[in-house]
């Protein structure tokens, strides 16, 4: 009846397990072929003199890419910002009991999304012919001032303006999506502590919402960055393809300077992607019992050889202390107050 | 318990509710009066839950009158006619009213410490020292000093239901809703929860209770109420009702639960 704790004696922990792990065969065959795609991928590139890699090395840091790809990158950030701003404000505006707002935003919602990015980006580079002076004033009434629209809307500004009001329709129903998710629970017990709508959404739903809107945000932030090459249509050309198109015409090779620009690309992008991992990782917070690991973290363990803990860790255990500190004795853990 | 004479903390007049054509409740009339446990028990489906959050109007009611502490519940009486209220006056009616749920319903966003301060930094607007001090103070009493700084998901259902109990406290309520607050508990977890809405009862708060446990409401209970249907079937001391039940409807119930 005994034979159970010969081993170990009483209070003790049993002795941990150390079986053989389960062998992989496959995944070494998988890398092999891999390997040898890979390595014939890799010649058929480097050793093809088409590609001009002496090319691709001497404009890649070319001060007129690079001043180009900061360009990309200013329109990029500024554009998804304001999309996300209008974004924000359209989609609470859709789940307003407001028959004027919800209807003013499925209006909107409409125009921006059923037509082209480009045509409305040819749209605004022509704003200042539909419009040569704007002012602000009283309606049909005394104005108090007013500027000519091509100084102050330049292609830059027009570039930044068509874009963000395209991918304000397009944040609006990602974050709608994110607010519905949000558990009706939420709402029914911020609104029995006594708070006004307004003060729910900003700090209560939005936040949790933030886990549901930000992957396809960061879908749309890159995709923003792509579609930055639209912006010819204005005519923008001091961005990252234009500028390299350029380039390449006067040098009549156009395909070193498209990778100078793909590898630019790829670069924001990289960044842009790890901003996005960390962003996730601050919303994160509380959805789980424990955050998920930064790849520096998992690197770490790889390398160690360790298993993440366990979710939860000791906190989780339910029960530490009874309740009964109401009618009986204070709290121990309560110190100096 | 109750004080004689004074006037109900709530008072249902011939409470209505519908949704669509489904009518829900059929003319409730009670009355709980200060200080005093109200529990209501039934069967799913009879308009218990739906009464409870019409107190504090997450339900609107369609006809009769609803009043809390004397005021007119999400309308304003102007001779015979109604106003309704802006949602800011709501909200400011409900400040007064603390809810519990089936679900606690925390903010998973949020610490512990955090659930139980945005209302009263941000709703009542009160000093940050004054307030810490007193969430503090409810967590302890509710037995969970030690988890201010923990989120809600890294707690136990128990441990989440007092923490919700102690978040509604923080608002200083005068009368406080219980919808369910065991039901979604382990067995296990539900003794530690009506401990700490026994000790609340102690303390003279108002409380309407919609609970299955016939031990809480016989023993805290000043009054049972058994809805089914949509109306008040039978209401009486909680020993009267649940020894002796008047009505057919009742026994029925209480044969099946106790």
């Amino acid at each position: 009846m005994t034979t159970t704790s010969r081993e170990a004696p009483a209070g003790a922990s049993p002795e941990e397990i150390t079986a053989v792990p389960v062998r992989h065969p496959g995944r070494w065959v998988g890398v092999a072929v891999l390997a040898v795609l890979v390595a014939m991928l890799f010649n058929g590139v480097v050793n093809n003199d088409a590609y001009h890699w002496d090319t691709v090395g001497k404009y890649v840091f070319d001060q007129r890419l690079t001043a180009a790809a900061l360009v990309t990158l200013e329109l990029t950030v500024i554009a998804m910002f304001v999309g996300v701003l209008l974004g924000v404000i359209l989609a609470v505006m859709r789940l307003s009991p407001n028959p004027i707002l919800s209807g003013a935003a499925w209006v909107y919602l409409w125009v921006f999304r059923g037509t082209p990015v480009y045509t409305q980006l040819v749209f605004w580079g022509l704003i200042s012919v539909l419009y040569p002076r704007l002012g602000l004033g009283i309606p049909f009434g005394p104005e108090f001032f007013s500027f000519q629209t091509q100084n102050v809307i330049t292609f830059f500004v027009a570039a930044a303006i068509g874009l963000a009001l395209n991918e304000s329709a397009y944040m609006a129903e990602i974050v709608r999506a994110g607010i519905t998710s949000v558990d009706t629970g939420q709402n029914e017990a911020a609104a029995a502590l006594g708070m006004t709508r307004n003060h729910i959404m900003r700090r209560i739903v939005l936040p949790q919402a933030m886990r549901v809107i930000i992957p396809p945000t960061g879908n749309e932030l890159i995709s923003m960055l792509k579609t930055t090459s639209l912006v010819v249509a204005i005519p923008l050309t001091s961005e990252l393809y234009s500028k390299s198109r350029e380039i390449a015409l006067a040098l009549f090779q156009p395909v070193p300077l498209l990778i100078c620009a793909t590898i630019w690309y790829l670069a924001i992008t990289s960044v842009l992607m790890v901003g996005q991992y960390y962003v996730e990782r601050y919303y994160a917070r509380g959805s789980s019992r424990a955050l998920p690991p930064t790849p520096l973290e998992k690197l770490r363990m790889r390398l160690r050889g360790l298993r993440p803990p366990p979710a939860g860790g000791p906190d989780a255990v339910p029960g530490a202390r009874g309740p009964g500190g109401w009618t009986g004795t204070p709290g121990t853990t309560e110190d100096g107050r | 318990m109750t004080a004689p004479g004074g006037e109900p903390m709530v008072l249902a007049e011939a409470v209505c509710k519908r949704f669509g054509r489904l009518e829900v409740l059929k003319g409730i009339d009670l009355r709980v009066e200060r200080g005093a446990v109200m529990c209501v028990i039934g069967p799913s489906g009879s308009g218990k839950s739906t009464f409870l959050r019409c107190i504090n109007h997450l339900e609107q009611i369609n006809s009769g009158r609803l009043y809390v502490d004397g005021e007119l519940v999400g309308y304003r009486q102007r001779g015979d006619k109604l106003y309704e209220l802006r949602e800011s006056e709501i909200a400011k009616q409900r400040i007064d009213v603390g809810m519990v749920f089936q679900h606690f319903n925390l903010f998973p966003h949020m610490t512990v410490l955090g659930n139980l301060l945005e209302a009263p930094l941000k709703v009542r607007r009160e000093p940050k020292k004054e307030a810490t001090d007193r969430a503090r103070d409810l967590l302890d009493r509710v037995g969970l000093a030690d988890k201010a700084a923990a989120y809600p998901r890294q707690l136990s259902g128990g441990q989440q239901q007092r923490v919700a109990i102690a978040r509604a406290l923080a608002m200083r309520p005068k009368l406080m809703l219980f919808d369910e607050p065991t039901s979604a508990l382990d067995p296990e977890l539900v003794g530690e929860v009506l401990d700490v809405m026994r000790g609340l009862a102690d303390t003279g708060m108002t409380m309407v209770v919609v609970t299955h446990e016939m031990g809480f409401a016989r023993e805290v209970g000043d009054q049972l109420v058994f809805m089914d249907g949509g109306v008040v079937v039978e209401a009486g001391k909680p020993r009267d009702v649940l020894a002796n039940p008047q009505q057919e409807r009742t026994r029925s119930f209480l044969s099946k639960v106790l």
